[in-house]
């Protein structure tokens, strides 16, 4: 991925960030609202905009390296645009213990994923794993845009999708 | 309805004793447990049923305790037995009744039977699976029989939104006590309570505070790390959520302690319901003047702030999260200085663990004797664990420091859960922690006990392992976990734990030499003392302890290519027995990737390159005719 350095949209997307002008107004300026900022524009454009990432780089004063690098090191932050339905499937300990990776490939099998997690290319799903949402006693536990699903199996699990459309 | 300003203890006093009258008139209180184990299992909806019933049956009710009405609907934080939730408590006075499972289908009885006539709803009662024998109060089941409950008693009782019923169990009367004193007597009490850091190292938080108020600076701050990045807990995110109160009211009273006017909250992203609760508790506190400026009318000012983490494990890191709150990479740097001397901005910074601040609270009202009164002599008080696993009863519960593992697991958890399937370890201590085996029943829950057999105490999460758990798998899952959370800083903590799982990965893939072995340890050894942090330096605990107590299950994956617990897919494939099949087709219905053909009537088979291993055919099939 490229960065401009003159902070504006380098590419011609066309992506409207009026959005992103606004949150840098609602949250600062200052250093320690980058990450509050990208926050919220992720939750927005369910994604980090190159554009939106120079934008704020400008905005901030600080280099787009340093925004990029920031966007890199936390998992939450996606570079890439995410499908309609984002099922983040747990993988801390306890759900890893009651079999997750059954509910993952029954899962890639369902939304015809290749790949272990990733976007469809229809963009209607996302399957990320994420560490622990806190339903341990529930164990294994989804997420699916945001309710959680506890004490899954591969039936179940193949069932919540199909319920989803 | 609102409150007012509170300027006095007698204002304190004033609201609980409305609050207890107000409660003293109900009738019935329904305590329907929201937390987030509950919450997946549809609780709110449940809440929503009642909401929706209540009013179309003509009951009467109230959410707002001092509202006059005789029924009221309260939505509570974790209360503990979150594997059978949604939970539902019903009190009346002293008579109460404990429902598990509840769904919205049940609420029209439930208000029927138990709301209007005060009768038991016996089928939801819940029902010990061993036994079969069914409890109707909460306290005489053998899983909150033998806990000892101080946080969790506000946590599961009071309605988790309520200001109010907080101060109606004396909340808040801690920072009245305080305010006016020697800042310097409040740090001395809290350190002869003996209270150590509940984020996992265990240090006295007494002496931490002491630093900090002696560290010099006008401006200095307060943080509190609810990053909880352990998989496998989820105790902070319960404090967080469902007694919010606690942990603020500990959090003012430390800064009053060390003499800072801010403080911060680090939570961690994946808990939205914490992070609500929290906001709703920052303002009502604001609104009533217990944070802001001139705090019951003295000169102690005192914020609070949330800051939202954004998924990284090594942000629970203390200095790793200051840099995350700054609005930089969170990478760990290097001690001294101490967050104590420069922390937040380089200011000094007062970090501790959600639930050691929310033990404080009691320790200021009711004596640093008090606290000691529990726990053992270097580990005094009440902590939290999440019980997870192959056990009969999983869930979050609060034990006096000292109890034994052997307490937890049976008395507590129920034994394994898995019919068959006896006890082999327990993990304790997370990504940091160590696995313990049978051997290890008597080992007692508290620092020092841990420490000497190799483990700690961590964050509280405790995953009990059953014999059909693969302990190469295991020690891979951490592996793979610290892994991929190393920030990369140092070269040993990257390089290392990625050779180390190069080698498990081979061995699980049926590959491994046992020379594999010493290297396995000698690369453990080298990560664990050429690492900054604690990621690092604790990274290879999973696979020492492992290496340690199971050798000989590394040994039957390298040299007879079995998986010992029979978890391993490499040594696994999936065939149907054409003796045994009737040919019913079950197994093809249930297949989730249908990997199973066959005609009625003739036995099926199993595609072996489209087979999961999941084993759902085996599960499904009535006579026994899928192997493996
Ligand atoms: C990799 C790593 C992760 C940590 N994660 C957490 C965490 O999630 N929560 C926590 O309270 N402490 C965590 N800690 C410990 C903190 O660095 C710090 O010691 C703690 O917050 C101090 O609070 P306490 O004294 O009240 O325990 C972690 C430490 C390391 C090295
Ligand atoms: S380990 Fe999956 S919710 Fe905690």
């Amino acid at each position: 991925m490229t960065q401009t350095n003159d902070g504006k949209c380098g590419c011609c997307c066309g992506i409207d960030l009026t959005r992103v002008k606004e949150i840098i107004s609602e949250c600062g300026t200052k250093e320690n609202c980058l990450i509050p900022i990208l926050q919220k524009v992720q939750d927005e454009y369910r994604y980090l905009p190159e554009e939106a990432m120079a934008l704020i780089a400008e905005k901030l004063g600080i280099s787009p390296a340093t925004v990029f690098g920031v966007a890199t090191f936390y998992a939450q932050f996606s570079l890439d645009p995410k499908g309609k339905y984002i099922i983040k499937v747990c993988n801390g300990t306890a759900c890893h213990v009651r079999g997750n990776k059954t509910i993952i490939d029954a899962i890639r099998n369902r939304i015809g994923l290749e790949a272990q997690s990733g976007t469809t290319s229809d963009m209607m799903y996302t399957l990320e794993t994420v560490s622990c949402l806190g339903a341990c006693s529930l164990a294994p536990a989804v997420i699916i845009n945001d309710k959680v699903y506890g004490t899954m199996n591969p039936t179940k699990m193949v069932a919540a999708i199909d319920e989803l459309e | 309805m609102s409150i007012g300003k509170i300027t006095s203890v007698q204002d304190l006093n004033n609201i609980k004793a409305k609050v207890t009258a107000a409660l003293k008139a109900e009738r019935v209180r329904l305590l329907l447990c929201c937390g987030n184990g509950c919450a997946a299992s549809g609780a709110d909806d449940v809440y929503k049923a009642f909401e929706e019933k209540l009013a179309a049956k003509g009951v009467d009710f109230k959410v707002e305790v001092f509202d006059e009405k005789s029924v009221a609907l309260s939505s509570t934080g974790c209360q503990g037995l979150c594997q059978y939730g949604p939970l539902l408590h019903v009190v009346f006075g002293d008579k109460t009744y404990f429902y598990v499972k509840v769904t919205p289908d049940d609420v029209d009885e439930i208000i029927d039977t138990t709301v209007k006539d005060e009768k038991i709803v016996e089928r939801l009662l819940f029902k010990d699976p061993k036994t079969g024998k069914a409890y109707v109060t909460k306290n005489e089941i053998p899983f909150y029989a033998n806990q000892k409950p101080n946080l969790m008693t506000g946590c599961g009782v009071i309605d988790s939104r309520s200001l109010e019923e907080y101060i109606g169990q004396d909340g808040y009367q801690g920072i009245a006590k305080i305010l006016g004193t020697d800042r310097k007597d409040v740090c001395k009490e809290v350190l002869d309570s003996g209270l150590r850091g509940r984020g996992g190292g265990g240090f006295p938080t007494g002496r931490k505070w002491m630093f900090t108020e002696m560290a010099k600076g006008e401006k200095k701050y307060v943080v509190c790390n609810g990053d909880e990045g352990d998989p496998g807990a989820f105790m902070d995110g319960a404090v967080m959520e469902g007694y919010a109160h606690a942990l603020l009211e500990g959090m003012i009273i430390a800064g009053y302690a060390v003499g800072a006017d801010e403080g911060y909250i680090y939570v961690r992203a994946e808990y939205p319901r914490a992070i609500k609760s929290l906001r709703r508790a920052i303002a009502q506190c604001e609104e009533c003047g217990l944070l802001g400026k001139n705090i019951m009318g003295s000169d102690f000012n005192f914020e609070i702030h949330i800051k939202e983490g954004a998924g990284a494990f090594v942000c629970g890191e203390e200095t790793a999260l200051i840099h995350s709150i700054e609005g930089q990479r969170g990478m760990p740097s290097p001690k001294p200085p101490f967050p104590a001397n420069s922390g937040l901005w380089g200011k000094p910074t007062l970090i501790n663990n959600v639930e050691t601040y929310a033990n404080v609270p009691n320790i200021i009202r009711n004596g640093a004797a008090w606290f000691r009164s529990y726990g053992t002599e270097t580990s005094p008080g009440t902590k939290t664990f999440s019980v997870t696993g192959e056990v009969v009863n999983t869930g979050l519960i609060e034990i006096p420091m000292g109890t034994t593992i052997k307490k937890v697991v049976y008395d507590i958890g129920g034994g394994t859960r898995n019919a068959g399937k006896e006890f082999k370890a327990v993990q304790i201590g997370g990504p940091s922690g160590a696995c313990l085996t049978k051997d290890h029943l008597d080992v007692q829950l508290d620092y020092d006990a841990l420490k000497k057999v190799g483990a700690m105490v961590g964050s509280g999460g405790l995953v009990v392992l059953d014999e059909s758990t693969c302990m190469v798998k295991v020690a891979r899952f951490f592996m793979g976990f610290t892994q991929s959370e190393s920030c990369g800083k140092c070269v040993l903590c990257r390089e290392g734990t990625k050779r180390m799982l190069e080698i498990l990965d081979k061995i699980l893939a049926g590959e491994g030499e046992l020379k594999d072995l010493d290297v396995l340890e000698d690369l453990a050894l080298t990560v664990r003392d050429g690492s900054l942090c604690g990621l690092g330096k604790t990274a290879p605990n999973p696979v020492l302890s492992t290496l340690k107590y199971f050798r000989d299950e590394y040994v039957a994956h390298i040299v007879d290519k079995k998986c010992p617990a029979g978890q391993c897919d490499t040594f696994k494939t999936y065939s149907i027995d054409p003796e045994k099949c009737k040919g019913c087709g079950m197994c093809a219905k249930k297949c989730p990737v249908n990997a199973i053909s066959g005609e009625v009537k003739s036995p099926y088979t199993i595609d072996a390159s489209k087979c999961i291993k999941c084993g759902a055919c085996a599960d499904t099939c009535k006579f026994g005719a899928v192997k493996f």
